[in-house]
């Protein structure tokens, strides 16, 4: 077997093969955890400069070709998405250590588990090429989410986690109906197969609606993300971080590959524009209730809200003129990976905040700025890449999609870019201005938190960051739109 | 083969700032250590690269970013112009912060700020395109508010939230007029200029309009000058800041780019937009000496002349004509010698005498000499008494409005004259004239804070002294541009 097919094995088993010994292991469940993200980030890695050197790397298995069998692929934007999750698991690892380890016996068995479920489920998403392969990925996605969310067992949290369950599996019951239409129709769900045949069929309409409702409630589109902030901001702060970071990503990855690389030929106007405008609601209204909100992870949970909007205006540029559609493309993922870095950053800095303070209320976080100055100062690298101030992947993102949009002879959408970006900037700096603060007379005491806890955030922003300092790599993988 | 200079230029700034987060608050000797060395170390190659442009060498490099989007860092004369002006108060201005602070807490974080603050203006003065000009006028952006906000009480909070207010919605202005030029001729170099044949007209005016908006607000033209007074809460050396070395000169340096540089002084002619731009700096210069004339806090009335003075150079740049863009060149390293020195001195004032009210200043002279005589320096030349820096400035300027066809501007710059006199020379008869109601003695004042003024303030007039010299900022403006802006 060559590297590479070792590698793509690797990245989709061993965090699933972790997630068995974790729980048959229930005190060690933090080492086999770190062995997993070291051996899984260094696997992605492989992947992503065979796949940037050469070509995609492609594997049937039981050597069995589509129709019959399923392919995996890792392309150019899917070993980008990987490495990028990689990334993310390792210091959400690292960060958990010391705090999982200290909590109950059973938090020490669940949550190592849930966590790299969770991981072998995205990198299923990631490299299947088949639906039905992509619905159990997506099935196990949201269950070990939902899992992840109610995990501390507290009121609040069970009932968000139980909001969170009803959206999820709505919507992977119409992602399903779907998935059984098009197969009644095609005879096949490989997504490279069904390429230029979608549309053709008398019920493809149906199914790629219900396909697409599905995937835009999971990946928490306004008007379906009502789940999304109780459910990020009561989960504990390095679950949070996966869960808004990744998961949504996930959904709409899927998404995508199946609107652009499926290419149904029946693209309706008034779906397309109405998915862009859906996303310019989600910036405003997200936007605005980030600026309303009192605690520290209720804000960061309202710009994952805001901040997905951003990724559904590639649908009505992609249906304007063909000049911008490349720079949609790459725009939208530029967007996808530093908005997963930053948003994982960001609360991994809330988690350390939690952790000092005891709460996240913003109106009691003045004197912060003394106590953890790493992490404001990573907070802030992360607000820089969110708001899209150069030189960050955001500001590209919002470079290539500003252009995009223009080049496609829609420019109204650019609009969205802009004014997304100054609300950014209006709920970002409220709490770090709120935490520069000089401490009160009755100062509130921030407990101490290990230096190397705070290097982690401060490492995730540094990342999103690199992304818009030297952005050819990464530009390169992502290809053009297909 | 990448021509490391520009890049080893920014890492003067860059690296020290980086390291001095990292350094104990206590760790004083360190911290002043690589702060001073990077700025001399930084002054050395600004000379360096003045006998390379001079000779004819120009330091170019250049790093792709994406197809269409790259980094461009371009050494030319007008860069190394205000290259030269930032680096040398740079280095003055960190003497002063660090005998100004002395004890104070939060040093590690302030110097690292501060050095990121001068490492964005370096490489505004490097960009050679648009988009690197962007990158770093946003950086500016960031790394002046935890400077703003530095004393972290109300007052200071509330000047950085003025200050962000003000700059966002500028830099979309500005991100707008850069992306829409492109979208139409490409990216844009300054060294050629954007190719604006074929394109209407209207469109321009409008991508002209969104320029004005994003560069006035860091320029403080009239109305989007309100964040500089409400800055007024940060410290001194970040007052020097703002109001000489980086910020609003920033803005200025950036109408002369894109009026000069991007759209060139016919366009700008045709199209029209010279008059209406120096009519907006001439309202900004009157308004900002009225509003001057108001204020009782000394560094109020500072910063409304300031408002007041910068529009000189966009004064200058607007009149789209040789003499007048040199008027506003020299003026650009004029005003800030002079603002710096007054700034300085009143950051002394301030801190060694607890002056900050211009009552206040009855008899200091006397009891504060060198300090005072600094102030008065600045104040002169400020006025433009002959032959001081100002004075050359409002000559050159005139001279240009003459030139560019329009006399209008003598009037503006007679006004200004007689407003500037109005709200600086009662001080003047305060310092020096008016007995002085107490003897209680005033606190020490180390070299380190008054050598800075003491220097600036004599540059102010030796610039005016010797402005005939080829070397003089008046002569550089001369053959700047006679190089770059004759037909």
């Amino acid at each position: 077997m060559s590297p590479d097919l070792v590698a793509l094995a690797v990245v989709i088993i061993l965090p699933l093969f972790g997630a068995l010994i974790a729980v048959a292991a229930p005190g060690h469940g933090g080492r086999i955890a770190v062995t997993v993200a070291l051996g899984t980030l260094a696997a992605a890695l492989v992947l992503l400069v065979r796949v940037g050197g050469a070509e995609p790397v492609v594997v049937e298995v039981g050597t069995w070709s589509p129709p019959l069998g399923i392919a995996l692929r890792a392309d150019g934007p899917a070993v980008l998405l990987l490495s990028v999750s990689a990334l993310i698991l390792l210091c959400v690892v690292l960060y958990s250590r010391p705090l999982i380890g200290s909590r109950s016996a059973r938090m020490n068995q669940t949550f190592w588990a849930l966590l790299l479920l969770l991981w072998g489920a995205l990198s299923v998403i990631f490299l299947s090429r088949d639906l039905f392969n992509l619905y159990v990925g997506l099935e196990l996605l949201s269950l070990t989410a939902v899992a992840l969310v109610a995990i501390e067992g507290r009121r609040e949290t069970l009932a968000a986690a139980l909001r969170y369950l009803l959206f999820a599996l709505t919507g992977s019951l119409l992602y399903l109906l779907g998935v059984v239409l098009l197969y009644a129709v095609h005879g096949t769900l490989d997504l490279g197969l069904l390429s230029g045949r979608l549309g053709t069929g008398a019920t493809d309409g149906l199914a790629l609606a219900a396909m697409t409702a599905g995937l835009a409630a999971k990946t928490a589109l306004f008007p379906f993300h009502v789940w999304l902030p109780p459910a990020h901001a009561g989960a504990p702060a390095p679950a949070s971080a996966v869960l808004s970071a990744l998961v949504p990503k996930a959904s709409l990855y899927i998404l995508l590959r199946l609107w652009f690389e499926g290419s149904p030929a029946l693209a309706g106007e008034v779906v397309v524009q109405s998915l862009g405008v859906l996303g310019a609601l989600a910036v405003l209204h997200g936007s605005l209730m980030a600026f309303r909100q009192e605690r520290l992870k209720l804000v960061i949970a309202y710009s994952t809200v805001a901040q997905i909007g951003y990724l559904f205006l590639i649908f009505p540029i992609a249906a304007g003129e063909p000049a911008g559609a490349d720079a949609a493309w790459r725009g939208t993922q530029f967007q996808l990976l530093s908005h997963a870095l930053a948003k994982a950053s960001m609360f991994l800095c809330a988690g350390l905040v939690v952790e000092a303070a005891g709460h996240d209320r913003l109106a009691r976080l003045a004197g912060f700025a003394r106590a953890q100055p790493m992490t404001l100062f990573a907070f802030g690298l992360a607000a820089v890449t969110l708001i899209g101030l150069p030189p960050s992947g955001g500001f590209l993102a919002k470079y290539l999609l500003f252009n995009a949009a223009f080049d496609a002879g829609v420019p109204v959408w650019s609009l969205v870019v802009l004014i997304g970006g100054l609300l950014a900037a209006a709920y970002l700096f409220r709490p770090i201005a709120l935490a520069w603060r000089a401490p009160d007379a009755d100062r509130t005491a921030f407990a101490p938190v290990a230096r190397s806890r705070q290097l982690l955030p401060m490492l995730l922003a540094i990342a999103a960051l690199s992304i818009g300092l030297a952005p050819g790599g990464p530009a390169g993988l992502m290809g053009g739109l297909p | 083969m990448i021509d490391w200079l520009p890049v080893l230029i920014l890492s003067t700034s860059l690296v020290p700032a980086l390291i001095t987060f990292f350094l104990a608050q206590e760790n004083h000797f360190w911290r002043n250590l690589i702060n001073l060395g990077g700025a001399v170390l930084k002054l050395g190659l600004i000379v360096f690269l003045l006998i390379e442009v001079a000779g004819g060498t120009f330091h170019e490099v250049r790093f792709d970013l994406l197809p269409g989007a790259f980094l461009l860092l371009r050494v030319d004369a007008l860069a190394l112009l205000f290259l030269t002006l930032s680096g040398l108060l740079w280095l003055l201005t960190t003497i002063y912060a660090i005998a100004y602070f002395d004890k104070k807490p939060n040093l590690s974080r302030f110097f690292g700020f501060f050095g990121l603050c001068v490492f964005s203006t370096t490489g505004i003065a490097l960009s050679g395109s648009l988009l690197t000009f962007f990158v770093f006028y946003e950086l500016l952006t960031l790394s002046t508010w935890p400077l703003v906000v530095h004393r972290q009480n109300p007052a200071s909070m509330a000047a950085g939230r003025t200050y962000l207010r003000y700059a966002m919605p500028a830099s979309v202005a500005l991100l707008v007029a850069i992306l829409w030029l492109e979208h139409l001729t490409g990216p844009v170099e300054f060294t050629s200029g954007a190719d604006l044949a074929g394109i209407d007209p209207a469109t321009l005016r409008l991508i002209f309009v969104f320029f004005v908006a994003g560069l006035g607000m860091k320029a403080a033209l009239v109305p989007l000058h309100g964040w500089l007074p409400a800055a007024m809460a940060a410290p001194a050396p970040v007052s020097a800041l703002l109001h000489a070395v980086a910020v609003v000169k920033a803005g200025a340096f950036g109408f002369v780019r894109v009026v000069h540089d991007v759209f060139g002084m016919e366009a700008i002619t045709e199209l029209g937009l010279g008059v209406p731009l120096a009519a907006l700096a001439s309202l900004t210069i009157v308004y900002g000496s009225v509003r001057a004339l108001g204020q009782r806090e000394i560094k109020r009335r500072l910063a409304f002349s300031t408002v007041s003075q910068v529009s000189y150079i966009v004064l200058g740049v607007a009149l789209a004509g040789p003499l007048g863009l040199v008027g506003g060149l020299a003026h650009l390293v004029h005003q800030g010698l002079m603002k710096i020195t007054l700034f300085f001195c009143a950051g002394i004032y301030d801190d060694r005498g607890g002056i900050r009210w211009i009552e206040q200043l009855d008899g200091i002279g006397p009891r504060m000499p060198w300090t005072s005589v600094c102030f008065s320096l600045g104040a002169l030349g400020m006025i433009g008494l002959p032959p001081m820096a100002g004075f050359i400035s409002k000559i050159y300027l005139g001279l240009g409005a003459l030139q560019s066809g329009a006399p209008w501007v003598l009037v503006v710059l007679a006004a200004s004259t007689l407003l500037n006199a109005a709200y600086f020379l009662p001080l003047l008869y305060r310092i020096w004239f008016v007995e002085s109601s107490t003897e209680e003695t005033l606190a020490g004042r180390p070299l380190g804070i008054i050598a800075p003024a003491v220097l600036t303030g004599l540059a102010a007039i030796a610039v005016g002294l010797f402005a005939g010299s080829a070397l003089s900022p008046l002569g550089w403006a001369t053959s700047i541009v006679e190089q770059n802006y004759l037909p």
